[in-house]
C-alpha cells in the first residue's frame, strides 16, 4: 500500500499551495519593499523547483542530463535578461 | 459593442471595396465546395488531419494567402509615398497599414511558412513517422489561424491596430489609443503565440526522441539541426511575449498601469520586453533559412556540407547571443554609454558566427558541380544580398552611429535586406525543393527561375533606394513628405520595385496552378539529394517509412544510393498511427471567438467561449484514443503500387 500512495505528489501539492499563500502574504503584510521582493523571489524559486522535480520528475529518466542542460540554459537566459533589463532601465539609464 | 462601432471602418470606400471582395471570394469558395461535394473531404482529409505533412501544407497555404494580404499593404504604402503629398491614404489609414503589414509578414507569413516547412521535412529527415505530439501539432496550427483571423478581421470590424508592429507604449496604451485596434494586436499575437510555443516544444521533443536508430545528433541533417536550435529559441523567447501581451491587455482593458506613464508605470518596460522576445524572434525566422540553404547548397553542389561541426557550433553560439542583444533596438531611448556599449559589442559579435556560415556555404560550392535549379538560384541570390543586410546591421550596431540611422528608412532597408533574402528566399527555396515530397512532381523550373529573377532584381530596386533616403533623413512610418525634401524620385523608384515584387509573387502562385496542370509525375528523389527524407516514396505515404531506416553516418541516403542499398529493406510490420482530431479544429474556432469577444470587452460571450475552450482541454485529458494500425498487407500493397509506378525508392 505504501508504494501506491503518491507521496511526492501530495507533498508537492501542499507545498505549492503553501508557497503560493506565502507569496500572496506580501499583499497583506506590511513589509518593506526589499523584504517583500525577497519573499517573492525565494518563494518563486522554491515553487519552480517543486514544479520541476515533484510534478515533472526531471532528473528521474535516462535523459536527465539533456533536461538539466536545457533547464540551466533557460535559467541562464532568464538571469541574463533580468540583468540586461536592469542595466538598460535602472543602472545604466 | 455597438453596431456602429463595429462597422465604422466600412464607411471608407477602400475598406468597403475590400470587404465586398472578401465576401464574394468566400462565397465562391463555399459554392465551389458545395457544388463539388468536397466539404466532407476537406474536413476529414485536411482540417482535422494529424499528418505532419498535411499540417505543413496547410501552414504554407495560410502563409501564402497572408503574403498576398501583407503584400497589398506594402503596395499601398509604396503607392502612397511614391509621389510627394499624395492623397491615396490618409495618415490614420497609413498607420493601420504599416502596422498590419509588419505584424502579418513576421507572424503570419514568415512564422507559418517556417513552421510549415519544418512540419513537412523534419520528421522525414530524422526517419520518423510523425511528430511527437501530432494532435498538439494540429492545435498549434489552428491557434495560428485563430491569430491570423483576428488580425485580418480587424480592419472591417472596429479598425486595425495602428501603433506599429512593435506596438510601443504609450502610443498603444488606452489614453492614446482608445479603440479596439490594439486589443486585436494583443490577442492576435497572444493566441498565435500559444500555438508557436507548443510547436517549439513539440519539435524539440520530436528531434530529441524520435530519430532513426543510429542517427546521433552529429549525424542529423543541417536543417534538422537548425530547427532544433530554432525550437529552443522559441521555447525560451515566446513566454516573454505571452506575458507582455497579457500585461498589455491588463493595461488596455483592466486599468492596470504596467506600461503607463503615471502611477509608477514604465513605458520603456514595454519596449524592453518586446525586444527581449523580438530579437530572438528575428533569429527564429532566420535560422531555419540557414538550415534550408545548407541542404540546398550541398545538394546542388553535389558535395557534402563544408565544416558541418563549425556550422552546428555557429548555430549554438547564435542561440545564446540572440538573447544578449535586444537593447540595440532602442539605443536612442536614453540609456548611458555603458549600457549601449555592452549591447553594441554583443550585437557585433553575432556577425561572427553568421560570417562563419557564409564562408562555409562558399567553401561547399568551391569545386562543386553546381546545378542552377530554382532552389539553388535562391541560395545563390541570398549570399550577396544578405551580406549587404549583415554589413548594414553592423553599422546600426554601433550605438553612436545609430543615432543617425535609427527609425529612418536606412533601418527599414537593413531589415528587409536580411529578411527578404534570408527568410523569403529561403522559404521559397525550401518550398520548391521539398514540393515533390508532397505532390510527386516538381514545380515548373522555367516559371520558378523567372520568378526568382524578377524577385531578386525588383527587391533591390525597391529597397536599395531606401538606404540613400534614410541617410538623407527620411523617417520611417511617415505617411507623406513635401516635394522640397527631394525624396520624390527615389521613392518612385522604390514603388516600381514594389510592383516588380508583386509580379514575382504572382508568378510563384501561378506556378502552382501551372505545375498541377502540366507537370509530369516523377519518381522519388528527383533532385538526387543527400538526406533521409528523399528515401521515401513520393508523394510520401501517410506512414512515411514502410521500414524505419538505420543510419550509420551523415548523408546516409547519398551513400546508400552509391552503394545500391535500399534503406527501407527489412521486415514490414504493422504501423501504429494516430487518429484525426476534431477537437483541435473546434477548439481553434472557439479560441478565435473567445479572442474576438475579449477584444470587444463583451464578457459574457467571451466567458462562454473560454469555458468551451477549457471543456475541450478537459475532454482531451480524459479521452481514450489509442489510434489505429495499418496492417502489413495494406502497407505491402501501397508499396507495390509505388514500385510499379516509380521504380525502386530513391534509386536512379
Ligand atoms: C549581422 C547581423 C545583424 C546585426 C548586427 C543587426 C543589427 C540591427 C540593429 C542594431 C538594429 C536596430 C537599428 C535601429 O533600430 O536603429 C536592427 C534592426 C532590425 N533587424 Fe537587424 N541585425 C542583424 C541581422 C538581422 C537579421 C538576420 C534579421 C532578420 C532576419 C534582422 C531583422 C531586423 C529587424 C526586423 C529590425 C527592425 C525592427 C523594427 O524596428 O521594426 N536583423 N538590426
Ligand atoms: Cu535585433
Amino acid at each position: 500500500m505504501a508504494e501506491l500512495f503518491p507521496k511526492e505528489h501530495v507533498v508537492g501539492f501542499i507545498g505549492s499551495l503553501v508557497l503560493t499563500f506565502a507569496a500572496l502574504s506580501v499583499v497583506w503584510l506590511d513589509v518593506s519593499m526589499v523584504v517583500g521582493m525577497i519573499i517573492l523571489l525565494v518563494t518563486a524559486l522554491i515553487q519552480a523547483a517543486v514544479q520541476l522535480m515533484l510534478f515533472m520528475h526531471i532528473g528521474e529518466t535516462d535523459d536527465k542530463v539533456d533536461i538539466w542542460v536545457a533547464t540551466l540554459f533557460a535559467f541562464g537566459i532568464g538571469i541574463v535578461t533580468i540583468i540586461g533589463s536592469l542595466l538598460a532601465m535602472v543602472w545604466g539609464y | 459593442m455597438s453596431f456602429d462601432a463595429i462597422f465604422a471602418p466600412l464607411s471608407e470606400p477602400m475598406v468597403f471595396g475590400t470587404f465586398i471582395g472578401i465576401v464574394v471570394a468566400s462565397l465562391a469558395v463555399v459554392i465551389g465546395l458545395t457544388y463539388f461535394k468536397k466539404w466532407g473531404w476537406l474536413y476529414s482529409e485536411w482540417l482535422t488531419t494529424v499528418d505532419h505533412k498535411r499540417i505543413g501544407v496547410m501552414y504554407i497555404f495560410v502563409a501564402i494567402i497572408m503574403l498576398f494580404r501583407g503584400g497589398v499593404d506594402a503596395l499601398l504604402m509604396r503607392a502612397q509615398t511614391a509621389i510627394p503629398e499624395n492623397g491615396l491614404l490618409n495618415s490614420a489609414h497609413y498607420n493601420e497599414i504599416f502596422t498590419t503589414h509588419g505584424l502579418l509578414m513576421i507572424l503570419f507569413v514568415a512564422m507559418p511558412f517556417v513552421i510549415g516547412l519544418m512540419n513537412v521535412a523534419v520528421p522525414l529527415q530524422i526517419g520518423a513517422r510523425d511528430v511527437a505530439f501530432p494532435r498538439l501539432n494540429l492545435l498549434s496550427f489552428w491557434l495560428t489561424v485563430a491569430g491570423a483571423i483576428l488580425i485580418n478581421v480587424s480592419f472591417i470590424f472596429g479598425g486595425s491596430p495602428n501603433a506599429g508592429w512593435t506596438g510601443y507604449f504609450p502610443l498603444s496604451g488606452p489614453e492614446y489609443n482608445p479603440g479596439v485596434g490594439n486589443n486585436y494586436y494583443a490577442w492576435s499575437i497572444q493566441i498565435s503565440g500559444f500555438g508557436t510555443l507548443m510547436t517549439g516544444i513539440n519539435f524539440i521533443t520530436t528531434i530529441m526522441k524520435m530519430r532513426a536508430p543510429g542517427m546521433t545528433l552529429m549525424k542529423m541533417p543541417m536543417f534538422t539541426w537548425s530547427i532544433l536550435i530554432t525550437s529552443l529559441i522559441i521555447t525560451c523567447a515566446f513566454p516573454v511575449i505571452t506575458v507582455t501581451m497579457a500585461m498589455m491587455t491588463l493595461d488596455r482593458q483592466f486599468g492596470t498601469k504596467f506600461f503607463a506613464m503615471s502611477d509608477g508605470g514604465m513605458d520603456m518596460l514595454y519596449a524592453n520586453l518586446f525586444w527581449v522576445w523580438g530579437h530572438p524572434e528575428v533569429y527564429i525566422v532566420i535560422l531555419p533559412a540557414f538550415g534550408i540553404f545548407s541542404e540546398v547548397i550541398a545538394t546542388f553542389s553535389r558535395k557534402n556540407l563544408f565544416g558541418y561541426g563549425s556550422m552546428v557550433a555557429a548555430m549554438v553560439v547564435i542561440s545564446t547571443l540572440a538573447f544578449l542583444v535586444w537593447a540595440h533596438h532602442f539605443y536612442t531611448m536614453g540609456h548611458g554609454v555603458l549600457t549601449n556599449g555592452v549591447f553594441s559589442i554583443t550585437t557585433m559579435l553575432i556577425a561572427v558566427p553568421t560570417g562563419v556560415k557564409i564562408f562555409n556555404w562558399l567553401l561547399t560550392m568551391r569545386h562543386g558541380k553546381i546545378s542552377f535549379t530554382t532552389p539553388m538560384l535562391y541560395a545563390l541570390g541570398f549570399i550577396p544580398i544578405f551580406t549587404i543586410g549583415g554589413v548594414t546591421g553592423v553599422m546600426l550596431a554601433m550605438a553612436s552611429a545609430d543615432y543617425q540611422y535609427h527609425n529612418t528608412l536606412f533601418l527599414v532597408a537593413h531589415f528587409h535586406y536580411v529578411l527578404i533574402p534570408g527568410t523569403v528566399f529561403a522559404l521559397f527555396a525550401g518550398y520548391h525543393y521539398w514540393w515533390p515530397l508532397i505532390w510527386g512532381f516538381r514545380l515548373n523550373e522555367k516559371l520558378g527561375k523567372a520568378a526568382f529573377w524578377v524577385m531578386a532584381i525588383s527587391f533591390n530596386v525597391a529597397f536599395f533606394p531606401m538606404f540613400i533616403l534614410g541617410l538623407d533623413g527620411y523617417a520611417r512610418r511617415m505617411y507623406t513628405y513635401s516635394a522640397a525634401t527631394g525624396y520624390g524620385p527615389l521613392s518612385m523608384v522604390s514603388f516600381i520595385g514594389a510592383l516588380g515584387l508583386a509580379v514575382s509573387f504572382i508568378l510563384v502562385a501561378y506556378n502552382i496552378y501551372y505545375s498541377f496542370r502540366y507537370a509530369k509525375r516523377e519518381g522519388s528523389d528527383p533532385w538526387d539529394a543527400r538526406s533521409l527524407e528523399w528515401c521515401v516514396h513520393t508523394p510520401a505515404p501517410n506512414y512515411n517509412f514502410a521500414v524505419i531506416p538505420t543510419v550509420t553516418r551523415l548523408d546516409e541516403f547519398w551513400f546508400a544510393k552509391k552503394e545500391g542499398r535500399d534503406l527501407q529493406a527489412g521486415k514490414i510490420e504493422d504501423i501504429h498511427m494516430p487518429n484525426n482530431s476534431q477537437s483541435a479544429f473546434w477548439q481553434g474556432i472557439a479560441m478565435t471567438a473567445w479572442g474576438f469577444f475579449f477584444v470587444w470587452a463583451e464578457w459574457i460571450p467571451a466567458a462562454i467561449f473560454l469555458v468551451i475552450t477549457l471543456a475541450f482541454m478537459l475532454y482531451r485529458s480524459f479521452q481514450k484514443d489509442d489510434g489505429y494500425h495499418i496492417h502489413v498487407a495494406e502497407i505491402e500493397e501501397t508499396e507495390r503500387r509505388y514500385d510499379e509506378n516509380g521504380g525502386l525508392r530513391g534509386a536512379k
